[in-house]
């Protein structure tokens, strides 16, 4: 990881539906090659973030620069061509039923690269190989588990090779160890390909195990009240509810009463 | 000026044929990397083969990829392999692939294409178990209706009343606007021919004959099995997918009489309404040709019309009818419960029941057709 020019910058972000302000005024900056997680309790928009950032969603106010491209700018073609340099596992996996495994990794090369089918078979069985899902190619979706569909999920995020891949909750609904097997996957894969990752998560394992940065989000704040290495985070902050999240630690408050 | 993103084969006097790779080596000139391979072997047969990787500046999976066929091909050879130049980098790159991986057959063999004869066995067994299916929910159905019958106060009212409105009301202005149109067409056409023998009245008689007995009941059953037989097998389908039946199952519901009793009840009552609909609206498009095209008076074709009606085509159109929203609210939610998997599932679920019911409808009206005419 080096400290070079940042390959997503927000700035001033603000989120509204209707007249409810979701972020008000989110500001970070996502540096090459390193595993930058959006994490915060349920309902405090990382998710949204997620989709304003990787530009499915048009924010109130506020710039998204990629690769020092203002997104906001762009038309539609241009955003599609900047969509081919990322790659996205959505929390469902969402992989296409009505295709194979093999088939939903090729998709993007087939469609965008003009390769012969020789060699897109060759790729396919070399991402499938680096998510640990050799001889899978033939599966369909539906026979697959969850951590396995995850992989897949990573294997066609990853196809077209992009400098930047963003996960939505990765171990969402994984038992704990093919969730600590995944974060072995995302931070290997992260060492070799020198990869950016976005992730998304509020699972503290994950946050401890692989991210080199976090932002916290929070609900009332509508924004960000922490930034910078959890491990650090988790016993320096001076905001009781950084540390309380950190620490599972319920408050008063969100206890109506109840205290640890 | 030389491409920065290009490669030279360098043959040496002992043998060693080395390949000095530069610039980018990644998915976008694999294609052209790939198709080296076999050439460098055949045309320059290396004693050793030698690649030099300190002119790479970035190196991808698929540019490691081709590195590594490079190599099993040289193995495959007996031509022995170095590679130079490599940062920590590209090394880490080269160290994601899995070897194994590339050559390991795949776990769940591609299918075997079926020969014709194959396809027409499996798609004959298909289509009895699917005559199967329908019979055997249909009886299940008829026993939940049974069952609602003698416990009113079970039945989802609210819901029934709710799809009331969904088929019947807000169907009728689709149901109108067509039957007005076939009935203006129907009597613009006969018309054309009835002029000729100065029958002109007998228009009037045409359309209500054909719209009450055949084409009123046909045409309201289609449009409501487009409309809400897809939308009941979609509604059913995507509360498999998402296991909203399997918690109904769980909390001690009958997923049957909950979801389909609420719509064949709303279907076998709306159904019927919307025919007498669509006949009164048909009737009226041939009145406007009627009088406009023919200088017949507003009497005159009611009269005529219903001179040409009896109560048995009525009743027996309605007949019909009734037994139309069976088959339609039977099929859609049948279709619905068979859904399994995912998005894909629903949507061949939703085409399936619309299929299904315009085949039934027109074998329920052939059925009649022959009843009818013993009576």
């Amino acid at each position: 990881m080096n400290n070079t020019e940042p390959v997503i910058r927000v700035e001033g972000l603000t989120v509204r539906y209707g007249s409810n302000t979701v972020l008000r005024d989110v500001n970070f900056e996502v540096r090459p090659g390193e595993i930058f997680v959006i994490m915060g309790g349920s309902g405090c928009g990382k998710s949204t973030l997620l989709k304003h950032v990787i530009g499915i969603e048009t924010p109130a106010k506020g710039d998204i620069w990629i690769n020092g491209t203002d997104t906001s700018k762009l038309d539609d073609r241009e955003l599609r061509k900047l969509h081919m340099g990322i790659g996205m596992l959505f929390q469902s996996s969402a992989l296409f039923g009505s295709m194979t495994i093999g088939e939903n990794v090729a998709l993007p090369l087939t469609e965008f690269t003009g390769l012969p089918m020789k060699d897109i078979e060759s790729i396919v069985k070399m991402k499938l190989g680096m998510v640990e899902l050799a001889g899978y190619d033939n599966h369909y979706p539906s026979e697959l588990s969850g951590g396995m569909k995850k992989r897949a999920g990573i294997a066609r995020a990853m196809a077209l090779d992009p400098a930047m891949l963003f996960l939505d909750e990765p171990s969402a609904g994984l038992d704990p160890v093919t969730s600590a097997e995944l974060d072995v996957l995302i931070r290997k894969l992260n060492e070799g390909t020198g990869t950016t990752m976005v992730i998304v998560t509020h699972e503290l394992e994950t946050i401890f195990n692989i991210s080199h940065r976090i932002i916290m989000l929070d609900r009332d704040a509508k924004g960000i009240i922490a930034e910078g290495d959890p491990r650090m985070l988790r016993t320096d902050s001076d905001d009781s509810r950084v540390t309380d999240f950190f620490n599972r630690r319920v408050t008063e408050k969100k206890s109506e009463g109840m205290t640890t | 000026m030389p491409d920065e993103n290009s490669y030279r084969i360098e043959p040496a006097e002992n043998g060693t044929v080395t390949l000095v790779l530069t610039g980018r080596i990644d998915l976008e000139r694999f294609g052209k990397l790939a198709g080296l391979i076999g050439p460098i072997f055949d045309t320059h047969s290396p004693s050793r083969l030698s690649v030099d990787m300190s002119g790479v500046t970035y190196l991808d999976s698929a540019g490691a990829l081709f590195i590594v066929e490079l190599e099993d091909e040289a193995r495959k050879r007996s031509v022995p392999f170095a590679l130079s130049g490599l940062s920590r980098e590209k090394m880490g790159i080269l160290s994601l692939i899995d070897r194994d991986a590339l050559t390991k057959p795949s776990l769940a063999p591609r299918e075997r294409r079926m020969n014709i004869v194959e396809q027409l066995g499996v798609a004959s067994l298909a289509a009895v178990r699917d005559i199967y299916d329908i019979i055997s929910f249909s009886g299940e159905l008829i026993c939940e209706l049974g069952h609602s019958l003698k416990h009113l106060r079970n039945v989802r009212w609210n819901d029934t009343v709710s799809y009331m409105k969904k088929v019947g009301v807000d169907g009728m202005p689709i149901v109108g606007l067509i039957s007005f149109l076939l009935g203006l067409i129907m009597a613009f056409m006969s018309s054309l021919q009835l002029k000729q023998f100065g029958a002109n009245i007998y228009v009037a008689s045409l359309v209500a004959v054909a719209m009450v007995r055949e084409l009123g009941p046909i045409m309201t059953a289609i449009i409501v099995a487009g409309r809400s037989g897809s939308a009941f097998a979609a509604e059913i389908g995507t509360m498999k997918v998402n296991e909203e039946v399997d918690a109904l199952a769980t909390m001690g519901f009958s997923p049957m009489r909950f979801l389909s009793v609420p719509k064949v009840i709303a279907s076998l009552f709306t159904v019927p309404v919307l025919t007498v609909f669509s006949s009164i609206f048909a009737i009226m498009g041939g009145l406007i040709v009627g009088v406009l095209g023919l200088n017949l008076t507003i009497f005159t074709y009611i009269q005529q019309t219903m001179k040409a009606i009896s109560i048995f085509d009525i009743v027996s159109g309605l007949i019909k009818s009734v037994v139309f929203a069976a088959a339609i609210s039977t099929v859609g939610c049948q279709r619905g419960f068979k859904v399994r998997g995912g998005a894909e599932a629903v949507g061949n679920a939703t085409t399936s029941a619309v299929v299904t019911s315009i085949f039934l409808i027109i074998v329920i009206d052939s059925t009649f057709a022959i009843i009818l005419h013993y009576i």
